[in-house]
């Protein structure tokens, strides 16, 4: 009886490896232009990149280290911190032999969810459609050595041992420049401009108390991750607090609420925004589009990039950001993009960014 | 009825004379000073408690006699009471008063301020005696606020054992020497003098680098000449066919400068916080 037992479950044992290895199996050959753009971010997502690189079309003249980078990132970028959540598709153009998909990803970063929309060449090779994956140009920046003499602003603050009347080190004069109230998709918005009007660096908070009409403080909120939190010396900054649920016509006042704080800080790096304009992207809504240059020596490992829109009597009618998903290496342009809400685009006069990094050295 | 009214009278007159008998046994001087010694003369055999503000002193005496206190022993200024417990039993409150100006607690606000402005720097200094006891006595105070060897100076009467000044800051940017002095004793403060809003801004073309048009500003001063402190940021704006492109420069040596793309029209324009400066047309026409 045992040995009939035995003989059983090696047999069962086998054959549930069988299955196994047949049901996962996702290397399939894909019938669809959909299906092969599908399987093969299906079989990235699962980290099983030989699976995905299955789906490559060897036109596409990338080999699949370069495939794996472009996919989860370089240099410390954010695409490094994030994972691939879902993929949706959709077929834009068809024939017997190629065609093009629209595909939106959605990854799920540290700092929220991000999106990335691509319209991918999928074609026909020996009966099976694979996709014409767009290697991206990996930039390799030249040896060189770039002066840099920036400033840094150290602080020595007051000690145990000083007597109680020696006055710490100030902290900075900032001010909030402007503020705007207004009301979108039933949600309470401020947002405006802060300065620091000093000759040292600020880490700065902005935040807004909302009050009812009884008087009574209802909702309390701080501007996040939208505004630059170290400003140098007359670097101006916009900021944007939400207030979702809250309808302006229940508010009777905004109370703002800020701290400035000295940090020590480094001038460094510079980066120039280059070639801004608003235009539409492939999925037709508006967006601020341009390229940021590091002018450093430095790898900036995450970009952010914060955008304020003025109308013409120049008050701040909306405040957009946007994580870049490429580090910005040395002297290397990358493009940006900030999505620009469709019904206040007539309304822009003008707009500024500014940029916020990220860098692991730091 | 009489004779009763005489022998109270005799039995009160006994009690006063008694009393004042008493009073002499204890000598207190009446200016007493707060680190300087102190005699107490006594009569008969006891132990004499001094009990004054965070302090007590004891003391046995015999015989009469004075009692030496050293002044590093009375430190503390204030309301004290004698007490003599003995031969006699009394007791009896004094004042000692704080000892000459030694030390002062100053404090000078703000550390950091721009220059030309009035009336921004406040100092204000406590006078202390060499115990830490806030002399209350109206005292003079000198306040000396200097930058690069020039300056001003203020003498002010302390009220309460607190004098006070404000002044304006300097044209003049740098460290200013913030120094309180009162007799031998003097604190110095160091209000750093930084230069205001920039004024004039203004730039131009420097040359061309990389492909980019290089703008460079003249060196940026305040209204008062100062140089705006390195790292401040400049923002340059070009504006073109192509679109936008702004660089916030950080002022170094001075100057701030900014390489941007070459364009055949482009308005250039510069800011350093809400500060406007010059506008430029590079490319096509002027």
């Amino acid at each position: 009886m045992g040995r009939i037992l035995a003989v059983i479950f090696a047999v069962l044992t086998v054959g549930l490896i069988a299955i196994g290895t047949v049901h996962g199996s996702r290397n399939a050959q894909a019938s669809t232009p959909e299906g092969a753009v599908q399987a093969m971010f299906g079989n990235a997502k699962g980290h099983d990149w030989n699976g995905a690189y299955s789906y490559v079309a060897s036109s596409s003249n990338v080999d699949q280290g370069g495939f794996i980078r472009d996919l989860t990132g370089r240099n410390g970028s954010l695409r490094t911190y994030s994972q691939l959540d879902s993929v949706n598709t959709r077929v834009l153009h068809e024939s017997d032999t190629e065609a093009t998909v629209r595909t939106e990803l959605k990854y799920a970063t540290a700092v929220g969810v991000s999106f990335d929309t691509r319209d991918l060449k999928v074609v026909k090779e020996d009966g099976a459609w694979k996709v014409q994956w767009p290697a991206e140009k990996e930039v390799h920046v030249p040896p060189q050595v770039i002066p840099v003499n920036y400033l840094r602003w150290d602080i020595v603050w007051r000690g145990a041992g000083d007597d109680w009347g020696a006055q710490n080190v100030e902290n900075p004069n900032c001010r909030i420049l402007s503020m705007n109230a207004v009301e979108r998709d039933g949600g309470l918005i401020i947002m405006g401009e802060v300065e620091n009007e000093d000759t040292v660096p600020a880490f700065i908070t902005v935040g807004a108390v909302l009050t009812d009409n009884a008087g009574k403080d209802v909702a309390e909120e701080s501007s996040f991750d939208k505004i630059s939190h170290v400003l140098l010396p007359k670097e101006v900054s916009p900021y944007r607090i939400d207030f979702p649920g809250i309808k302006k016509s229940d508010v009777k006042s905004v109370r703002m609420t800020h701290d400035w704080m000295l940090v020590p800080a480094s001038a460094d790096p510079v980066i120039g925004v280059l070639h801004q304009r608003i235009e539409k992207d492939i999925t037709g809504r508006t967006v601020l589009k341009g390229e940021l240059l590091n002018e450093s020596g430095t790898t900036v490992n995450i970009p952010h990039v914060l955008a304020t829109f003025y109308d013409n009597g120049g008050k701040v009618i909306w405040v957009s950001d946007a994580y870049s998903d490429h580090a910005l290496l040395p002297q290397t342009p990358q493009p940006f993009s900030v999505a620009l809400r469709d019904d206040l685009a007539a309304n822009v006069h003008t707009y500024r960014v500014t940029v916020n990094h990220y860098s692991r050295e730091n | 009825m009489r004779k009763l009214i005489f022998i109270g009278l005799i039995v009160a007159l006994c009690w006063f004379a008694a009393d004042c008998a008493h009073a002499a046994d204890l000598n207190l001087p009446k200016d007493a000073v707060a680190g300087q010694p102190l005699s107490i003369g006594t009569s008969g055999t006891g132990t004499l408690y001094l009990i004054g503000p965070g302090q007590v002193i004891k003391r046995e005496f015999k015989s009469g006699g004075n009692i030496e206190i050293k002044g590093e022993e009375l430190r503390s200024a204030g309301r004290w009471i004698a007490i003599a417990r003995g031969d006699v039993r009394q007791s009896q409150i004094f004042w000692v008063k704080p000892g000459k100006p030694e030390n002062l607690n100053f404090l000078a606000r703000p550390s950091r301020v721009p220059v030309a402005r009035p009336n921004v720097i406040t100092g204000v200094a406590f006078i202390f005696d060499k115990y830490q006891n806030l002399i209350l006595d109206p005292t003079p105070v000198n306040f000396n606020l200097a930058v690069g060897g020039t300056g001003s100076s203020k003498t002010v009467t302390s009220r309460d054992g607190i004098a006070w000044t404000n002044s304006a800051s300097a044209p003049k940017a740098g460290a200013a020497q913030f120094v309180a002095s009162v007799g031998g004793t003097q604190v110095r403060r160091v209000v750093q003098q930084v230069a205001a809003d920039p004024c004039n801004l203004r730039m131009h073309v420097a040359g061309r680098a990389n492909n980019n048009v290089v703008i460079e500003t003249d060196p940026i001063r305040d209204c008062s000449g100062n140089p705006v402190p390195d790292g401040t940021i400049v923002s340059f704006i070009q504006t073109d066919r192509s679109g936008r492109s702004t660089v916030d420069s950080r002022i170094k040596k001075g100057i701030a400068r900014a390489e941007l793309p070459v364009s055949d029209n482009a308005t250039i324009t510069v800011a350093a916080g809400v500060v406007l400066g010059n506008e430029l047309h590079v490319g096509g026409k002027q």
